[in-house]
């Protein structure tokens, strides 16, 4: 492999492990604050790529217009769900919270196969971002990818420094660490779950609509997503996005350049390395801390 | 008197092909195989208290081993296809549950749905057996005067397979490993404080469990005659849990049951008699609002129905 | 007396929280051996770490001279290690009777005998029988655990770390939450257990463990500051300080 490639890849994999990163952050969060394992978060990195290809003729080339407004839906929608649908799951145990969100995704698979059909989609990337870029004298990439890391960058710069500098941020991580505790305190923890869901369901229809002119938008792309950002999840450990965001590079890494010399074998990869991590860390890399 | 159900309910079981159409008798055999799937999982649920979303791996591994297990021309012996079906189903159990029970809860449960689905992507991305198409079946093994290629035979081997598990279950419940697992369950902290090696005892629960996954896909190989990576799904993972649910969780019987319910709605909700063509056409949405419905409203399954006293 | 129980130097870190620093300890056979403290002093800890539920970030601990610092929970049970817990951690859907016997299982497990009833185990019914009645429990024999009243849901933790035929007891505030009454039964079981046993009392009552108590070791913020026989520690400044904050 040529220094060229091997820098393209290694773009390719950041890239693709800051993706991961925005959409696990929001699973990790979830899980840590509400205690609630939720089957159907792909759904929503699914349904956000689906939006922007349903909303995409409404703003041509405004990409970052649509970006805004499609999370703020999103955003509305996961609000809207985490009061009539999740709230209940709280109290409940494990499996009844794994056969819940599993029906969901089945709901949600429905739902869109009626209103927008089965069909893989294609969403066209704005003549603004598209083409390559040359990098030194070596290689050219393309823009667009490089629009999708730097996006997924400035998100993770705005959530690390909601987290970790504002009051809300201040909620969060108290309620990562212990949930009974922010309750007795007072704190209206409905309304911080209700913002954490949100923000997780935004954050991770976002993915989506970043990725929808690379990856295109087709049926199975949550279930696929879904279980990566699983492996994430254990990796990086419950509740913490820094593990989070170390886990997403790993993995990026590990697929991409496992495709690369693996081939067919490739999809082995990511599993490979969660039970390297387990073997050395049962609770993931960085559990609990931010 | 209540207790000693299964007997005449197996007898009973035994009579009904005289009685029905050759498609309601294949019915009655999915019932069989999908209920020994739902015991195996029971048994890792319901006794050990370990919620895993990745058993249709060993589903799926054992139904993949019988078909290349069989020669490729001739029938094959049932004995061997059995064997190596549930060998190797309990040897990849064993390899999960090595890595996974260092884990636990939601970890757990995740973790094994992981492993699934490396099993998932070895049987659908490589070609080392067939890849997404899947195999098919040359011919059906045969046991001395036993050939599984008469439908007859072959649904008695089913009930029988259902019999047995349900028995070694029943055995394994009021065993001194059975009130371990139980305990464990409950409070395996507790356990450990006593003295038991708690992670041997769920490790060998898992390969058990694992174990009898694969007879059921064993059975279903031989049944459908062609196996394809669908079969360790996740979502086959998820419909097993269902069942059990459906059921009730806690109870062997409501493994049975919950087989036999998942069964029945998925029968009634894909006919369009029943629920009208638009629907038919997608009934996982009325499964899946049928899922939500029953679990807030019967969190203890079917069988909660009819129970008085607290679990 | 050679030391049946013993620790040296034993420590455990949380991140950059000293939980137990370097303690030192001796449990003697037909001693009861008391540790009280402030809250927060690390007495449950160490409880942990003597029964193998946490492990040591430094130290070693001996049992009758062999080296068990390695060793995990179940293989100290085994051994002859048995404890109870501050919060009840009994099996409450379970008979009380299947409570002890199956505590009372582990030193006879069998798992590969499935042909077998549990219940109708010989070896673990009679030693499950015993610990009831030493606990005073053989009345609620048939009862569901769940259903007993608190000081019997205490009995029965006590009974279930008996069931294991222990030698040495770790007992983390059997005490707690109990009445008059239920104490004073209680502290007659300890002293009835005191001669074959080797016990680690972790407590706050202070009259109950003045009672009882043949040692008595103080605890603040995970160190020891005084150890000594009940009558020594009631008059030693330091621990009067630490609970008192003042000069006598």
């Amino acid at each position: 492999m040529d220094l060229a490639t091997f820098l393209i890849q290694c773009l390719n994999a950041v890239q693709y492990g800051l993706l991961l990163f925005l959409i696990a952050s929001g699973l990790t969060l979830i899980f840590g604050i509400m205690g609630v394992i939720n089957l159907a978060h792909g759904s929503f990195y699914m349904l956000g790529a689906y939006l922007a290809f349903s909303i995409a003729p409404w703003f041509g080339t405004n990409f970052i217009a649509l970006l805004v407004v499609g999370t703020l839906l999103a955003a509305v929608f996961g609000a809207l769900l985490e009061w009539a649908f999740f709230s209940f799951l709280y109290e409940r145990d494990h499996l009844q919270q794994v056969l819940m969100t599993y029906a969901l995704i089945l709901v949600f698979e429905e739902t869109r196969s009626l209103l927008v059909g089965n069909d893989v989609h294609g969403v066209q990337v704005p003549p603004w971002l598209a083409g390559t870029l040359p990098l030194g004298t070596l290689m050219t990439y393309p823009v667009y990818r490089l629009f999708a890391s730097l996006a997924c960058v400035v998100v993770g710069v705005a959530l690390h420094w909601l987290v970790n500098r504002t009051r809300l941020g201040m909620m969060i991580r108290a309620g990562a660490s212990n949930r009974e505790m922010v309750r007795a305190l007072g704190i209206d923890i409905r309304r911080l779950y209700r913002i954490v869901f949100a923000g997780g369901v935004a954050l991770a229809a976002l993915a989506g609509m970043i990725a929808a002119p690379m990856t295109s938008v087709y049926p199975g792309m949550g279930g696929q997503v879904l279980i990566v950002c699983f492996v994430v999840v254990v990796i990086g450990g419950i509740g913490s996005i820094g593990g989070a965001l170390v886990a997403s590079l790993l993995v990026g890494v590990v697929d991409t350049f496992g495709k690369v010399f693996f081939a067919e074998y490739s999809g082995v990869g990511v599993y490979l390395l969660m039970a390297i991590v387990l073997v050395w860390r049962p609770e993931g890399l960085m559990r609990r801390r931010f | 008197m209540f207790r000693w159900w299964p007997l005449p309910a197996v007898v009973l079981l035994a009579a009904l092909p005289a009685l029905l159409t050759p498609y309601t008798s294949d019915l009655v055999v999915q019932v069989f195989v999908l209920a020994v799937f739902a015991l195996s999982l029971e048994l890792l649920v319901g006794m050990t208290g370990l919620v895993s979303l990745g058993h249709a791996a060993f589903y799926g591994i054992g139904a993949y081993v019988a078909m290349l297990a069989s020669p490729a021309a001739g029938a094959g012996n049932l004995l061997t296809l059995l064997g190596a079906s549930v060998g190797a189903a309990a040897l990849y159990a064993l390899f999960v549950g090595a890595f996974s029970l260092r884990t636990r809860g939601v970890y757990f449960i995740m973790v094994t749905l992981a492993f699934s689905q490396m099993a998932y992507f070895v049987f659908h991305d490589t070609g080392l057996a067939g890849g997404s198409d899947g195999l098919f079946l040359g011919k059906a093994p045969t046991l001395g005067p036993l050939d599984t290629a008469d439908r007859r035979q072959f649904y008695f081997l089913a009930l029988a397979a259902l019999a047995g598990t349900y028995a070694l279950l029943t055995l394994l419940r009021r065993s001194r490993f059975g009130h371990a697992l139980a305990g464990i369950r409950v409070n395996e902290q507790r356990m450990r404080a006593a003295g038991f090696a708690t992670t041997l005892y769920k490790l060998a629960a898992f390969v058990i469990a694992g174990a009898l996954a694969g007879l059921a896909g064993c059975l279903l190989a031989l049944k459908d005659g062609a196996v394809n990576p669908e079969l360790l799904s996740w979502h086959e993972s998820g419909a097993v849990l269902l069942m059990i649910i459906l059921g009730g969780v806690g109870h062997l019987r409501g493994a049975v049951i919950g087989a036999l319910a998942f069964v029945l709605l998925k029968e009634l909700y894909s006919t369009p008699a029943v629920v009208g063509e638009f629907l038919a056409g997608h009934w996982p949405l009325t499964l899946g609002l049928t899922i939500i419905a029953f679990v807030a409203m019967l969190p203890r399954g079917l069988i909660g129905l009819f129970e008085r006293r607290p679990r | 007396m050679s030391a049946l129980l013993a620790c040296f130097g034993l420590t455990r870190r949380f991140g950059g929280l000293t939980a137990v620093g370097d303690v030192d300890l001796t449990l003697e056979p037909g001693q009861l051996h008391a540790v009280i403290g402030t809250n927060g002093a690390g007495k449950s800890t160490l409880v942990n770490l003597l029964g193998g539920e946490l492990a040591a970030s430094g130290g070693r601990i001996e049992l009758a001279g062999a080296d068990i610092t390695a060793w995990p929970q179940p293989r100290r049970a085994r051994a002859g290690i048995g404890r109870s817990y501050q919060r009840t951690t009994i099996f409450p859907s379970f008979s009380v009777f299947e409570n002890c016997r199956l505590a009372a299982q582990a030193a006879h497990p069998r798992p590969w005998a499935f042909w077998e009833s549990a219940a109708g185990c010989r070896v673990s019914g009679p030693v499950a029988r015993d610990a009831l009645a030493d606990a005073g429990l053989e009345a609620e024999a048939g009862r569901s655990a769940g259903t007993l009243s608190h000081g019997g849901q205490r009995q029965l933790e006590i009974a279930m770390c008996l069931a294991t035929k222990p030698r040495v007891l770790l007992l983390d505030e059997p005490l707690a939450g109990m009445g008059a009454e239920e104490t004073d039964r209680m502290l007659q079981l300890l002293e009835r257990l005191k001669p074959a046993h080797a016990i680690l009392l972790v407590e706050h009552d202070m009259d109950a463990v003045f009672r009882v108590a043949d040692r008595v070791t103080v605890m603040v913020n995970g160190s020891i500051i005084a150890s000594g026989t009940p009558a020594a520690i009631r008059t030693d400044p330091a621990v009067q300080f630490a609970y008192l904050g003042a000069e006598p």
